[in-house]
C-alpha cells in the first residue's frame, strides 16, 4: 500500500477534544487514490468522527483487506497500529487480535471486491461471531486497484466504462447483515459526511459487529452515465431513511429538535444514538422492517441511507466465548501454566 | 522372536463397534504388568461399517515400531477373514467368533484356529442388544487374557476405575471379560507359548497419543488462542487443548475463561486469526492436516513477510487431496519449509513420539516469539492418534516463555523513532511493539514491499534489504534450535537420516542391522532450517540412507536444496503406502543395497 507522509504543520488555536488532541492527530499519511475517490471523503469522516469521539489514537487497531479502499486505514490515526491483511481475509485476523485483546477498539475498512467477492465468506462469519468492530465497506460496485472489473455489488444492468452491461444479481451487504443476524446495519454515501460522521460514532461505539456500507463512487472507473454507483446517481437516488444523532457521554444532552418519530439507542459505553424515522413509521429496531425497507427500495431504484437496523442486546464475541475481562495477551504466565505439580497429577491418568 | 514379552497380536473388527474399549484394556493391563507395549489403531475412514484393526505389540526390548510379525488374530469381522488369516506368521493363532462356521477353505494348516462362540456366549448372558454386541468385544478381552497371561487382577481393577460409577455397566462387564476367560481356560492349552510375564519396565512410563501431548505442550507454553477447522487427524488435538483449559485455564471465582477457541470457517480463517493473535502478542497456534496447510499459504506468506509469530501444528496424513486421511505419511515436508509464495521458508520442528510433541510443542512457541515467523509442528496421524509408550512428562517451574524482542511503553520512550524492521543487534531479529502500548511504536504491518523502518516502499534496494535480513534471520534460528539426535557406533561406515515417527523403525532397524554385521550411525533431524551438524553428519559416510514416509523423498531434496550435499549420495528408503513403517522392512531395504553395493 503506497503513501505519502504528510507534512504536520499545526495551527496553534486548532481546536482540542476532551483527550486534548485536535483533528490533525487523526490525520495519517498522505492519500495516494485518485483525487476525487470517494474513498478520501470517508477518511475525512472517518477523522472526524474518531477525533469528535475522544478516541486515543494508540487504543485503537486499523484494519483492512486488500483494494483502494483498504488503503484508507493508513490515512487516519498514524499513531494507531494498523494491518493491511491479505485480499478478503481482514475479517478473520480481525477476529484473533480481538481474541487477545479485547481492549482495544477494532476499525476495518474494506472494500465491495475485498468483502463480497473474495472475502464473502470471513464477512458472513465476523457477523455471526459478532466481533466487536466497526467494519466499514466501501461500496463501489467495481475493483478499483485491479483497474475495473465489476465486483460482486456492481447492480444488475449496470455499465462498465467499456460499455459492458453487467448480467448477474448483486449482493446487497445490508440485506446479507440483515439476513446473517449482524446487531448494527447501516447505509451512507461517501458524500454525505454530515450523515456519515453521526453513523460512524454510533457504530464505532455499538457492542458488537457494525456494518456501515458507504457507498464510495470510484472516479476513474465507475463515475459514469450508466454506473448505478456513481455521484450523480447517488444523489438523484439517496432516500434517508433514518436521521442520526449521536449524543456520547460526558456531553451536554440537547434533545434535537424533531418532528418525527424517535428511537433512542443506549449504546454500551452510555451515550446514545438517536434515530429519527424519516420513512413514516419505521422502526430502526425490526429487523423485517429494515429488510422490506430495503429491498422496497431497490426495487424503486433508490438507496436507502441511515441507521436501518440495530440490536443493542447482542452478544459479543467474547460474551459467547466467555472470556476474562483481562486481555488474554496481557494474562501472566502464571495464570496460565498450570505447573509441574499439576502435569505430576495428570500424569497418573495415562498410566 | 514370538517369545515371552515379544509378540504381537490384531484384532480384526468393524468401525463402529466398540472394540476401541477391549483394545485399550488390553493394551493397559499389559503396560501396568510393568511389560513395554504399543498399541496402533488402522482405521478407515468411515463412522460405521468398514474394516478396522488395531495391533498391540509386546516388547520386552521396548521396540515401539509396527510389529514385524503378527502372532495372534482375533477376528470378529467375516469380511476380512481371508486377509487376516493370510497375514498371520506360520505357527501363528487365529481366534474367531465360532457362533457362527468358519468357512474351511480358509483354513491353513501352519494356523491354530481357536473357536469362541463369543456372540452366542453374550445373547446367552445378555438382553440388551447393545450390551451383546458392545460385550462381546470385552469378552475377547478376557480369551485374550486366558491365553496370554494377562494378569485378571489388573484388568478387573481397570474395569473398576473405568466404570466404577456405573455399577450395572460394571457388572456387566465384570460377568463378560470371567465369560471369555473362563471359556478360553476351559477349552484351550493355556496360556500359549508367546505370552506375557510381568516385568518392571514401565515404571516411569505413561501412555499416550501425541496430539494429547502436543495440547500439553501448547497449555503449559501458556497459548491464549486457538483457531481451527475439524480436519482428521488433527481434531483431537483441539479437543484435548480445550479440555485441559476447561480444567485448568478457568478463573475460580467468575468461571470465566482465560482461554479463547475459535472454530474458525474454514482453514484460511483459522491461520487469520492465529496470526492476528500473534500481531496483538498471544501466544496463538492451530492445528490441521495438509489440506489445511494447503490452504493456509497465502497467510503463512505473509506471516513470514510481515514477520509474526504463531504456531501451526501439522499433524500429516497420506494424500494428495483428500488421499488416505486415517493413514499417516511425512509427505507434507517440502510444503512446510517453503510455504506460500515468493522466497519464504519456514522454521518446523519434528518430534519423533508423543513426548517430543510436548516438547517441541513449547520450543515452537518459543521460537515463534523469539524470531517473530510462523512455525510448523510437524506431527503425523502415527504419533498424533496413536498411544505410545513414553516418559512421564515433566515440567520445569522455572520456565518463562521467551517473548522475543518486544519493545514496552519504558523501552520506546528511550527511542527516538521506532523503526520496525530494523536489525539493531546484527541477529537480524528486530524489535516489534505490541498495538495498545504507545502511539510512538505504532506502525503499519503489510504485505506489501515495506523498507526496515517499516515504510512502504517499492524500492528495489530497500525491498531486497528486508528479504536479506529475514534470510539472516533463520540462519540464526538454524544455530538455537534443537539440534539433530545422532547415535553413533564404533567403526559404522553407513549413516542413516530420518525425522519424526520414523524413529522408533530407525532405532530397532539399528540393532538388526548390527544383527547382521552392518553397523549404522543414525541421525534424527529435529528442526528446520538445518543446524550445521546436519551437513557434517551427511560427509563422514561412505554409504547414506534417508528413510522417510513419502514417495519423493522430500527429505533428501530437502537436504540437497539446503546443505548443497549431492542427492545422488544419498539412498531414499521409502515408504508411502499410509502405514507406520516396520524396521524389518527398513533391514531389508538397506541390507539389499548394501549387497547389491559389495557384490
Ligand atoms: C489473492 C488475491 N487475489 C487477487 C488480488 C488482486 N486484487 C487486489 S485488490 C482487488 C480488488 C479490490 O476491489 P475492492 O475490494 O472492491 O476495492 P476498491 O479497489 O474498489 O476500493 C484485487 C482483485 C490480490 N491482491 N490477492
Ligand atoms: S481507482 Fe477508483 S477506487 Fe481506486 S483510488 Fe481511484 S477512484 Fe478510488
Amino acid at each position: 500500500m503506497s503513501s505519502i507522509s504528510k507534512p504536520s504543520v499545526r495551527h496553534p488555536s486548532a481546536q482540542k477534544n476532551q483527550i486534548g488532541l485536535s483533528k490533525a492527530d487523526y490525520e495519517g499519511a498522505m492519500s495516494t487514490l485518485c483525487a476525487g475517490c470517494g474513498h478520501d471523503s470517508v477518511t475525512a469522516a472517518l477523522v472526524q468522527a474518531f477525533w469528535e469521539l475522544d478516541l486515543p489514537p494508540h487504543r485503537a487497531a486499523k484494519m483492512s483487506g486488500i483494494g483502494c479502499s483498504s488503503k484508507t486505514t493508513a490515512y487516519f490515526m498514524k499513531q494507531s497500529h494498523g494491518f493491511n491483511a491479505v485480499h478478503g481475509r481482514m475479517p478473520s485476523v480481525t477476529a484473533g487480535a480481538n481474541a487477545a485483546n479485547r481492549e482495544l477498539t477494532y476499525i476495518g475498512i474494506s472494500g465491495d471486491g475485498d468483502s463480497l467477492n473474495i472475502g464473502l465468506g470471513q464477512l458472513a462469519h465476523a457477523i455471526r461471531r459478532n466481533v466487536n468492530m466497526l467494519y466499514v465497506i466501501e461500496n463501489n460496485g467495481v475493483y478499483g486497484l485491479t483497474k475495473g472489473q465489476f465486483s460482486a455489488s456492481a447492480d444488475l444492468g449496470s455499465m462498465s466504462r467499456k460499455g459492458e452491461v453487467n448480467e448477474q444479481t448483486p449482493i446487497d451487504p445490508v440485506l446479507l447483515a440483515l439476513t446473517l443476524g449482524a446487531t448494527f446495519v447501516a447505509r451512507s454515501f461517501s458524500g454525505d459526511k454530515s450523515q456519515l460522521v453521526p453513523i460512524l460514532k454510533a457504530a464505532m461505539t455499538h457492542r458488537g459487529f457494525a456494518l456501515v456500507d458507504v457507498i464510495s463512487p470510484c472516479v476513474s472507473f465507475n463515475d459514469h452515465e450508466g454506473s448505478a454507483k456513481s455521484y450523480a446517481y447517488m444523489r438523484r437516488h439517496e432516500v434517508e431513511t433514518v436521521m442520526t444523532d449521536f449524543v456520547p457521554l460526558r456531553r451536554e444532552i440537547k434533545v434535537p429538535e424533531t418532528h418525527e418519530e424517535m428511537t433512542v439507542v443506549r449504546m454500551h459505553d452510555g451515550s446514545e444514538v438517536r434515530l429519527h424515522a424519516t420513512a413514516p413509521g419505521y422502526n430502526p429496531r425490526s429487523r423485517d422492517m429494515a429488510y422490506r425497507h430495503v429491498q422496497a427500495c431497490i426495487r424503486k431504484g433508490e438507496v436507502a441511507t441511515g441507521i436501518l437496523f440495530i440490536d443493542d442486546a447482542g452478544r459479543c464475541m467474547h460474551d459467547m466465548q466467555r472470556t476474562v475481562p483481562t486481555p488474554l495477551a496481557h494474562l501472566p504466565f502464571e495464570q496460565l501454566c498450570p505447573g509441574s505439580a499439576a502435569l505430576n497429577h495428570l500424569m497418573e491418568r495415562y498410566r | 522372536m514370538s517369545g515371552i514379552n515379544d509378540f504381537a497380536f490384531k484384532s480384526a473388527t468393524v468401525n463402529g463397534t466398540g472394540s476401541a474399549s477391549a483394545n485399550t484394556l488390553l493394551m493397559q493391563a499389559i503396560f501396568r504388568m510393568g511389560i513395554p507395549v504399543t498399541g496402533k489403531n488402522i482405521f478407515p475412514s468411515n463412522i460405521q461399517g468398514l474394516p478396522t484393526w488395531y495391533e498391540i505389540r509386546v516388547s520386552h526390548e521396548g521396540f515401539t515400531a509396527r510389529p514385524p510379525v503378527i502372532d495372534l488374530i482375533v477376528a470378529l469381522n467375516p469380511s476380512t477373514y481371508p486377509q487376516d488369516i493370510a497375514s498371520l506368521r506360520p505357527g501363528g493363532y487365529l481366534m474367531y467368533d465360532s457362533s457362527w462356521p468358519l468357512d474351511p477353505k480358509l483354513v491353513r494348516d501352519d494356523v491354530t484356529i481357536l473357536g469362541v462362540p463369543l456372540g452366542q456366549m453374550c445373547r446367552e448372558a445378555f438382553t440388551r442388544d447393545r450390551d451383546r454386541t458392545l460385550l462381546r468385544n470385552i469378552a475377547y478381552a478376557g480369551a485374550l487374557a486366558a491365553l496370554l497371561q494377562i494378569d485378571m487382577a489388573v484388568i478387573e481393577q481397570m474395569l473398576t476405575e473405568n466404570y466404577g460409577r456405573k455399577k450395572s455397566l460394571l457388572e456387566a462387564n465384570h460377568r463378560a471379560v470371567r465369560m471369555g476367560y473362563d471359556y478360553a481356560r476351559r477349552h484351550f492349552d493355556c496360556p500359549l507359548p508367546f505370552r506375557c510375564e510381568p516385568m518392571n519396565e514401565t515404571a516411569g512410563a505413561v501412555l499416550m497419543d501425541g496430539n494429547t501431548a502436543c495440547a500439553l505442550g501448547a497449555l503449559y507454553a501458556g497459548a491464549t488462542v486457538g483457531a481451527w477447522y475439524p480436519i482428521t487427524p488433527s481434531t483431537s488435538l483441539m479437543d484435548a487443548f480445550k479440555e485441559f483449559c476447561q480444567e485448568f485455564r478457568v478463573d475460580p471465582d467468575t468461571k470465566l475463561n482465560r482461554y479463547c477457541i475459535i472454530q474458525a470457517e474454514d482453514e484460511l480463517a483459522a491461520a487469520g486469526m492465529v496470526i492476528g493473535a500473534g500481531w496483538m502478542g498471544a501466544r496463538s497456534f492451530t492445528c490441521t492436516s495438509g489440506p489445511g496447510i494447503s490452504l493456509m499459504q497465502e497467510f503463512l506468506g505473509y506471516a513470514y513477510y510481515a514477520e509474526i509469530p504463531g504456531v501451526f501444528i501439522n499433524v500429516q496424513r497420506a494424500g494428495p487431496a483428500t488421499g488416505l486421511p486415517t493413514r499417516t505419511q511425512q509427505a507434507d515436508l517440502l510444503t512446510m519449509a517453503y510455504a506460500s509464495h515468493g522466497d519464504t521458508k519456514h522454521i518446523i520442528l519434528f518430534p519423533a513420539d508423543p513426548r517430543e510433541c510436548f516438547t517441541l510443542t513449547v520450543a515452537a512457541f518459543d521460537a515463534a516469539e523469539r524470531f517473530q515467523t510462523p512455525v510448523f509442528v510437524a506431527s503425523d496421524l502415527d504419533i498424533g492418534m496413536n498411544d505410545w509408550m513414553m516418559p512421564r512428562l515433566t515440567w520445569d517451574d522455572g520456565y518463562r516463555p521467551d517473548r522475543g524482542k518486544v519493545l514496552d511503553a519504558a523501552a520506546l520512550e528511550q527511542v527516538k523513532n521506532f523503526s520496525r524492521y530494523l536489525d539493531a543487534d546484527g541477529d537480524g531479529v528486530a524489535a516489534r511493539t505490541l498495538p495498545g502500548v504507545s502511539g510512538k511504536g505504532a506502525y503499519f504491518t503489510r504485505g506489501s514491499g515495506h523498507d526496515k523502518h517499516g515504510a512502504y516502499t517499492e524500492d528495489s534496494a530497500a525491498y531486497a534489504e528486508v528479504l536479506d535480513r529475514i534470510r539472516r534471520k533463520l540462519e540464526t534460528a538454524a544455530h538455537t534450535l534443537p539440534k539433530p539426535v545422532i547415535s553413533r557406533q564404533d567403526g559404522a561406515d553407513v549413516g542413516i537420516v530420518f525425522l519424526g515417527s520414523s524413529e522408533a523403525p530407525v532405532r530397532e532397524a539399528v540393532v538388526r542391522l548390527r544383527e547382521h554385521g552392518v553397523r549404522a550411525d543414525a541421525m534424527r533431524i529435529c528442526a528446520f532450517p538445518f543446524a550445521p551438524e546436519v551437513r557434517e553428519f551427511l560427509d563422514r559416510y561412505k554409504t547414506l540412507f534417508v528413510v522417510e514416509q513419502n514417495r519423493d523423498a522430500q527429505l533428501r531434496a530437502l537436504l540437497t536444496i539446503e546443505t548443497g550435499f549431492p542427492r545422488d549420495q544419498m539412498i531414499p528408503v521409502l515408504d508411502f503406502a499410509g502405514q507406520p513403517m516396520t524396521a524389518d522392512e527398513l533391514v531389508t531395504a538397506m541390507s539389499t543395497h548394501l549387497a547389491g553395493a559389495s557384490a
